[in-house]
Formats: C-alpha cells, sequence, structure tokens
C-alpha cells in the first residue's frame, strides 16, 4: 500500500551529506574565530596544515584516528543491537587497566613477545567486563544502558584515580601513574617498524596499533554483516519481536553484542599504553569514548564510514591543537568548541540538512529519474 | 455538477518511473458510501493520499462541493470538510478518548475550556451518529473496534462532511464491522459522503451505494453496488477470473503431531487467556481455530511456536513435549519440523529494513543450509530466497529489496515461502490472508490446502470465518480463552460458529442457528 518513495542515492547519502554538514560547521565555526578577531581563512589554513601538512603532523593525526577508530567500533557494534552505548569512555580506560594489569604482573617472568599479545587479551577482556555490567542490568533486570553506561564513567574514573594514587602508583612519584612497563613490552612505534625497511620518518605516537585498528574494521564488518551472530545482532536492534520468533534469545545477543563493544573500546588502551606510553597513567582515555558517539553517527556505523570520519576528528584534534600553538587568542578551549561544533553538526544534527541535500539532488535530476 | 460531494478529474501521479495514479476521474454524489477497490498497489492509497493532501497530483483537477479545489496538505483537507480514517490509527494511547479527539484542535494555551467545548460538542456527535465512546477512557485499553469510532469521531470533530476510510475492517471483528456498517449508515443518512477503501468485496456489496474499480494505478470501471456482483467486481480487479472456493481431496489423517492436553496460558499481568484447553491436530489435516480476534488464539499460537511457555498442562508437537518447567523455545520447534506463519507479519514475521533474502532466512539463519563455517552462505541465501520467490510468486523478485518494501500480500508469500520450503511436518498459520489482496489469498489458500496433501499437520487461526469454513477439515471455537467446541467441517455453517464464537454452546447455537427443529437431529456431542 505504501506509495513509492523517492530515495537518495548511496552515494549523496553517505558521501555528500556529511561533507555539507562539515562544512555547515566551519561556517559556524568561522563565526565563531570573526568574534575572537581573527581571519578564520587563517585558521583553517592552519588547521589543515597542522593536520596533514607536515609528516609529523600525520603521524599524530594517524594516532588520534586509530582512538577513533576503536570507540566509534565499539559505539556501532552496539548500535546495530540497538543499544546506544554511551560508555565508551570508561570501557576504553578499564580496558587500559587490564592491560596494564597484564603487563606489569608477567613482564619480568614471561618474554616480551608472548606479554604483548596477553596484554591486548587483558585489554579486550576488561573493557568487555566493563560493558558486561550494565549490558546484563539492561539484559536481565530491565535497566536503561544509557543510563548505566554513563554511570560506570564515572565509577571508571573514580577507580582508576583510586588505583593509581593508593595502590599502583610509585612510591616516590608524584605523578598518579604505574612504573613503565620492561623494555619491549610494547608495540612498535611506526617510525621504529618502518625504519626496519629504511623508510625514514619523524618521531611521533603513531604505532602499530593502527593496523590492530583496521583489522577490528574488517573484523566488525564481517561479523555484522557476514556472521549468523551478527544477524542476531541486526535482528534484535531492528525488531526484537522478531527475533525472539526466529529463535535468537535476545538477553543473550544483547550481552554478546556490548562485551564485543567494551572489548573495542579497551582497545584504545592498546594505542595509547601499549604503543606510545608504556605504563598506565591518569586520563589517558581523554575523551576518545565520547568523541566515538560522533565518529559512529557520522560514519553510519558502518567501518568503513567509521574510518573516514576517525581519519576527519583525527584531523581535528591535530590540528587543533595546532591552532592554539600558532595563533595565540584561539585558546585550547576555543578548540574545543570548533572541536564540539563539528561534532554537533555532523553528530547531532546529521540529518538537519538532508531535506536540502535532498530538494537540490531532485530538483537536478528530475528528467533522469522519469528516463529510468 | 454541484450533485457531487467530490469531483476527481485526469489525475496523474508519478514517483519516479512508477506512475501510481494514470489519469483517474471519481465523482461521488453527495451523501453516498463509495467504495473504491483494487488491489494492494493499485493506485488507491496514493489517490487517497492525494485528496487528503500527503501528495500533489501531478496533474488534473479536484472539485469539492463543485468549486475546483487545491489541496497542499491535510490542513487544506481538513478545512474543506474532508476527513480521514487511516488504517492504523494515529491515537496516543495514554491519552483519554476526550484528549485525543482534542489533539490538534485545541483553541487555546489552557487546556480546560477546549475540553469543556470539545466535550459538548462531541456529545452532539455522539447522539447524532449513535457513536457511543466513554470519553474519559484511556485509549490504549479500548477495544480497536472502539478505536476506529474515536478516529470517526475525530474527523467529524474537524468538520468532516466527506470522511474517507482506508481499509477500516482490517482489524475488526464480524461483530465490530457490523456496527462500523451501521455507523456508515446513520452518517450516510446525515448527508455525510463516505469513501471506503477496501478489498474486501463482501463489504462493498454490503454497505455501498457505488464502486469504483482501480487496477494499475487506472480507473477500470464505475458500478452501481446493486448492479454488479462480487464475482464481476473480482474480475475487474484482479484482471482475471477468480476462484474463492478452494479444491479439496478427502483428507488423509495420519499419526497425531500436535497435542494440546489442559492448556492454560495466564499473562504477565496474571489474567488467564487459554483456559484448560485440549484437541489434537494430525498428519493430512487443517484444523482451524475460529474465534473473535483477542479470544485467547494468539496466545495459544505462541505457546506451540515456542514463544511463549505454557502457565499449566502441556504441548505435544512431533513427539517434543513442551511444559511450564521446559517450555522450549522457538529454534527447538523448528528443529523438530514445526514451522510457524506468525499472525503478525511486521512484528514477529519480518524484519522491515533488512533485504528480503535476509528475512527469508530468519529463524533458519543458524541451519547448514545457509553457513559455511563461520559465516553465512550469502550465495546460497540468495539463491535460496529466488527460489522462494519464484515458487512463491512474490513480486518483485528482488532478493535485495528492503522487506519493507514489498506488499503486504509480497511480505506474507515471502514468509509462507520460508516455512513451506522447508517441508515442515507441523504448520502452525496466523491470519495467513490479513491485509492481502485477492489474487494472492487464492494462492495462499491453494499452498495452504497442498501442505495438508503433502502430509502436513496444519493449525489455522484466522479471524476470517469465510476463510475458516474454506480450509478446515474440522474446525475448534474458542471464546473468552475456552475451547467453545469443535465442528467437522460438514456440519459446519457460518451462522452456528458464529454463535458459538459469542460462547453458545454447539448445540444451543446449532439450535438458534437453524429455525427448523429437525437439524438438530444427528449432530454429534461436543
Amino acid at each position: 500500500m505504501s506509495a513509492p518513495h523517492r530515495e537518495l542515492p548511496t552515494w549523496v547519502d553517505i558521501g555528500v551529506t556529511p561533507i555539507v554538514n562539515i562544512f555547515l560547521a566551519l561556517i559556524a565555526a568561522g563565526v565563531v574565530v570573526l568574534i575572537v578577531g581573527e581571519n578564520p581563512i587563517e585558521a583553517v589554513q592552519v588547521l589543515v596544515r597542522g593536520a596533514i601538512g607536515y609528516d609529523e603532523g600525520i603521524g599524530y593525526t594517524l594516532y588520534y584516528t586509530t582512538n577513533f577508530i576503536f570507540t566509534g567500533l565499539a559505539v556501532a557494534v552496539a548500535f546495530h543491537c540497538g543499544l546506544f552505548n554511551i560508555g565508551g569512555e570508561g570501557q576504553a580506560y578499564i580496558g587500559g587497566l587490564g592491560l596494564a594489569l597484564m603487563a606489569l604482573a608477567f613482564d619480568s617472568i614471561l618474554p616480551a613477545l608472548l606479554v604483548i599479545p596477553l596484554t591486548i587479551v587483558g585489554a579486550a577482556a576488561a573493557g568487555a567486563a566493563w560493558a558486561a555490567v550494565p549490558a546484563y542490568l539492561q539484559a536481565y533486570r530491565g535497566s536503561h544502558i544509557v543510563i548505566t553506561t554513563i554511570m560506570f564513567n564515572f565509577i571508571a574514573a573514580a577507580l582508576m584515580v583510586y588505583l593509581l594514587v593508593n595502590v599502583m602508583g610509585q612510591p616516590g612519584n608524584m605523578s598518579p601513574e604505574t612504573r613503565p612497563f620492561a623494555d619491549g613490552v610494547s608495540l612498535p612505534f611506526m617510525h621504529e617498524f618502518l625504519g626496519l625497511f629504511g623508510i625514514d620518518i619523524t618521531r611521533t605516537p603513531l604505532n602499530l596499533s593502527i593496523v590492530w585498528a583496521l583489522l577490528c574494521c574488517v573484523f566488525v564488518y564481517f561479523f555484522i554483516w557476514r556472521t549468523r551472530w551478527g544477524y542476531a545482532v541486526r535482528t534484535v536492534g531492528s525488531n526484537e519481536p522478531a527475533a525472539v520468533y526466529g529463535g535468537i534469545d535476545p538477553k543473550k545477543t544483547i550481552f554478546m553484542a556490548m562485551c564485543i563493544s567494551g572489548a573495542l573500546a579497551g582497545f584504545v588502551g592498546v594505542n595509547v599504553i601499549l604503543g606510545e606510553q608504556h605504563r598506565l597513567l591518569l586520563n589517558f582515555a581523554a575523551g576518545y569514548g565520547f568523541t566515538g558517539i560522533a565518529v559512529a553517527l557520522m560514519g553510519r556505523n558502518h567501518p568503513f564510514g567509521i574510518v573516514l570520519a576517525s581519519l576527519l576528528f583525527g584531523m581535528l584534534y591535530q590540528g587543533g591543537a595546532e591552532i592554539a600553538f600558532e595563533i595565540p587568542t584561539i585558546t585550547r578551549e576555543m578548540v574545543t568548541v570548533l572541536q564540539g561544533l563539528v561534532i554537533l553538526f555532523s553528530g547531532a544534527l546529521a540529518y538537519m540538512s538532508r531535506p536540502w541535500v535532498e530538494a537540490v539532488y531532485f530538483a537536478l535530476t528530475p528528467s533522469k529519474q522519469q528516463a529510468a | 455538477m454541484s450533485s457531487y460531494a467530490l469531483k476527481l478529474t485526469g489525475i496523474n501521479k508519478a514517483f519516479g518511473p512508477v506512475q501510481a495514479n494514470k489519469d483517474v476521474y471519481l465523482a461521488v454524489a453527495k451523501g453516498e458510501i463509495h467504495g473504491v477497490i483494487g488491489e494492494n498497489g493499485a493506485g488507491k492509497s496514493t489517490l487517497m493520499s492525494i485528496l487528503y493532501g500527503f501528495y500533489e497530483a501531478d496533474s488534473g483537477s479536484i472539485e469539492v462541493g463543485g468549486d475546483a479545489v487545491r489541496i497542499r496538505n491535510s490542513d487544506d483537507a481538513i478545512a474543506l470538510g474532508i476527513g480521514m480514517v487511516h488504517q492504523h490509527f494515529m491515537l496516543i494511547d495514554s491519552f483519554t478518548v476526550l484528549e485525543n479527539v482534542m489533539l490538534g484542535a485545541e483553541s487555546g494555551p489552557m487546556l480546560a475550556s477546549s475540553e469543556v467545548k470539545a466535550e459538548a460538542e462531541l456529545l452532539r456527535l455522539e447522539q447524532e451518529y449513535g457513536l457511543h465512546v466513554d470519553l474519559n477512557a484511556e485509549v490504549g485499553g479500548l477495544p480497536v473496534g472502539q478505536q476506529q469510532r474515536i478516529e470517526i469521531l475525530k474527523a467529524l470533530y474537524r468538520g468532516a462532511e466527506i470522511l474517507i476510510l482506508d481499509e477500516p475492517t482490517g482489524v475488526l471483528t464480524p461483530q465490530e464491522t457490523d456496527k462500523l456498517f451501521e455507523i456508515l449508515q446513520a452518517l450516510k443518512s446525515q448527508g455525510v459522503t463516505i469513501l471506503l477503501i477496501t478489498h474486501k468485496l463482501r463489504e462493498i456489496m454490503a454497505v455501498t451505494d457505488g464502486v469504483s474499480v482501480m487496477r494499475g494505478g487506472e480507473m477500470v470501471a464505475h458500478r452501481r453496488t446493486a448492479d454488479t456482483s462480487t464475482e464481476e467486481l473480482a474480475e475487474l480487479m484482479v484482471g482475471r477470473k477468480v476462484r474463492l472456493d478452494v479444491d479439496k481431496a478427502a483428507p488423509h489423517v495420519g499419526e497425531t503431531l500436535i497435542q494440546v492436553d489442559h492448556l492454560m496460558v495466564t499473562d504477565h499481568r496474571g489474567v488467564d487467556r487459554v483456559k484448560d484447553v485440549s484437541f489434537t491436530v494430525n498428519a493430512g489435516e487443517i484444523v482451524g481455530v475460529a474465534g473473535v480476534s483477542g479470544n485467547g488464539q494468539s496466545e495459544l499460537l505462541q505457546v506451540l511456536a515456542g514463544i511463549d511457555a505454557p502457565s499449566k498442562g502441556r504441548v505435544v508437537l512431533v513427539g517434543v513435549t513442551a511444559t511450564p518447567e521446559s517450555p522450549g523455545d522457538p529454534a527447538q520447534r523448528r528443529r523438530h519440523g514445526v514451522a510457524h506463519v506468525p499472525e503478525d507479519r511486521h512484528r514477529l514475521g519480518l524484519v522491515g529494513k533488512f533485504a528480503a533474502q535476509e528475512t527469508a532466512i530468519l529463524g533458519y539463519q543458524a541451519t547448514d543450509a545457509v553457513n559455511k563455517g563461520m559465516f553465512l552462505d550469502l550465495d546460497a541465501v540468495r539463491e535460496q530466497t529466488e527460489m522462494m520467490m519464484a515458487e512463491f510468486d512474490v513480486r518483485p523478485p528482488d532478493p535485495s529489496l528492503k522487506s519493507a518494501n514489498f506488499s503486504g500480500g509480497n511480505q506474507q508469500k515471502l514468509i509462507l515461502a520460508r516455512e513451506m520450503t522447508k517441508a515442515p511436518k507441523v504448520l502452525l498459520v496466523g491470519q495467513p490472508t490479513r491485509g492481502v489482496d485477492i489474487g494472492a489469498i487464492e494462492f495462499i489458500h491453494k499452498q495452504l490446502v497442498s501442505m495438508r496433501e503433502a502430509g502436513c499437520a496444519v493449525l489455522l487461526v484466522s479471524v476470517e470465518l469465510d476463510e475458516i469454513l474454506t480450509l478446515s477439515d474440522r474446525i475448534l471455537v474458542m471464546c473468552a480463552g475456552e475451547l467453545v467446541g469443535e465442528v467437522p467441517i460438514e456440519e459446519a455453517d457460518e451462522r452456528t460458529i458464529g454463535l458459538m464464537m459469542t460462547g453458545v454452546p454447539r448445540e444451543e447455537a446449532a439450535n438458534a442457528a437453524a429455525p427448523a427443529p429437525a437439524s438438530q437431529e444427528g449432530e454429534a456431542r461436543v
């Protein structure tokens, strides 16, 4: 009975709309820069140059990108199951704890090459465990996952402060952090790794975790669209009664999806702790979990889209830092405002520009549609 | 000219390449009940949407009461006195009847004054048209028949003189349908013009004065109801001769495949939905469950399918017993050859945003037939879906099309194909032809009979008494969760079953239904 509805082609939906959104965000950000009395064009130039204009900038951009891929994937997997996982922040944080515990426990007794996979498993397990509690409460007790995951972010933050200050911190060290891991218990930096092949790049925190992040994208793609478990996740996410009818247990499926989501978020620890810092420290997850929500929204919960969105946010992070450095009147807080505007326009307001894009597209292509 | 309440001339509307309405003409006299019939996708809904301002026609003219008008949105339509009762009600469950009727037509920032005004106006409407509804009742708790009356009241409250009803009887019981028709007659006698969109020919014959038939976006015929017949209308609608009866051989009854013993089902509010029901279904027969919707049939089906657990008693399907302690689950039932075509296909049977091929494996997603190692075998899934679509004539035969974009009949055929092609031993079917057009009904009925012929035990739950009478070998009648009785098809007639559906035991029902006392003889005890 439904009348045929004219739909936008996929390439417009996925390609054009986000670009329009970013453009709108840049205009809004430009107004803010103007109010401060700076030249917005110059600010954009600094941002782009800082993010991709030289190889150190590129390294940092890709380093941030890696974190966003992990948290973006985490949000996307939960979303396919109809769950809004706001707890990526806490899961990433606790993932780092799991990783550090494995490293600190085994780095003196096992060879580094064995410890590294153990730490990665530790990050996944701890992230998953932190997501499992809200998942259990949602599936079996009916507590709303948005509320519980938000609360778990606070619990994670408090727990980490306690552990790093009172339990895991080193005597005599003023900063709340653990001892460094033993030599070799780390993922090689990209400049080290490529150095082996004679390719010389600048020192940056960029490390092999980015390869792991891309592998996770492939994993998520196959898991969601090519396995019966992913099928179960999507069925529960889009029509729970149909899942029950189809012999799928929504409770188990919710639990599984959240554990995978938490594990993916936990991998932020692999990039930051195992890849860069080589010790556990306070606040290392610094907002990556929350930005992951915008990344997933912008990337339409598809791994490919998430990689692109992560790149964009990586550029914003790195380029934003560069602006704060080069244009003193634009402070760090201002940069956060600019980043927030991009998140606002491409995340929360993602569908605002759609009617305009639709109108323009249909105005430009009526004859083609008739002929089809 | 002015004798027409409504006149549409030369209406064209295209959606991309699809011409949904082609040069459509429709004229309805004032105070007439006019039917518009056509299969799903014939363009009825598009035409009504144009009339109600959801779309604007590409070309053509609309006259209301003799004046040419332009309807750009539903506000324009309401201002012209056009009201619409949608197939799916647009009501807010947690609001009262009064609040729902007022919604969107409040007359100021404070509700109290609107409420007083609305209440007075509604009482007047109720008296005038005999539309009785408790204004302070919460809408969610009312039966669908009453909810529909609220929709009608809403339209009248906004001053509708032309009322469009889109598939109004799809969710109603026979009794509720009769009541609705009484209301429509009352409205007509007060000068309201009514457009009835439906694909149920019996209703057209029962209540309309004139009827227009649509097919493939075009108006193919206009008839006075008195001068036509269901056969002619069916043929005009489908474009070929249609047979509504089904050829069936005598049943070859085999072993018992469904056994229900003293089944009780209590819902989460503690209400007994199924009360001490016992029956059996054997291989090679179709057993129909008749009853007014909401009398425990749905719950019975849910328990048999493994979705809900029995509260007391047990059910045995293909040798597998389900009790309150070990209720089993739908996956277990499927493993033992129990297929289930659910009553509510949108909620249970398919996932709207899945591609057809993904819907086509729902329930069988973990079987070897569609998996290769860790992964779904997408080639096999596609191939199987193509086969199902060919065999069950699903249109368009495109496995990648979103399930929600198929018409109701084609969605249903896809679900039937999915369940039937697994060669099940037991087939549980709920409302197989609800919202399905007449050509597809013919096909679906044939398929159900072919399952019976193949030795499958078929349990058919339907609120369409015609369907039960056409297909069943035995009929079980349910009322208020209890089994009122069982009637073999040879002794079944519509009036007896209809009375039993209201809870009258079989002997009494048979007496009351048959005027001659002679018919009591030879009736078996239940």
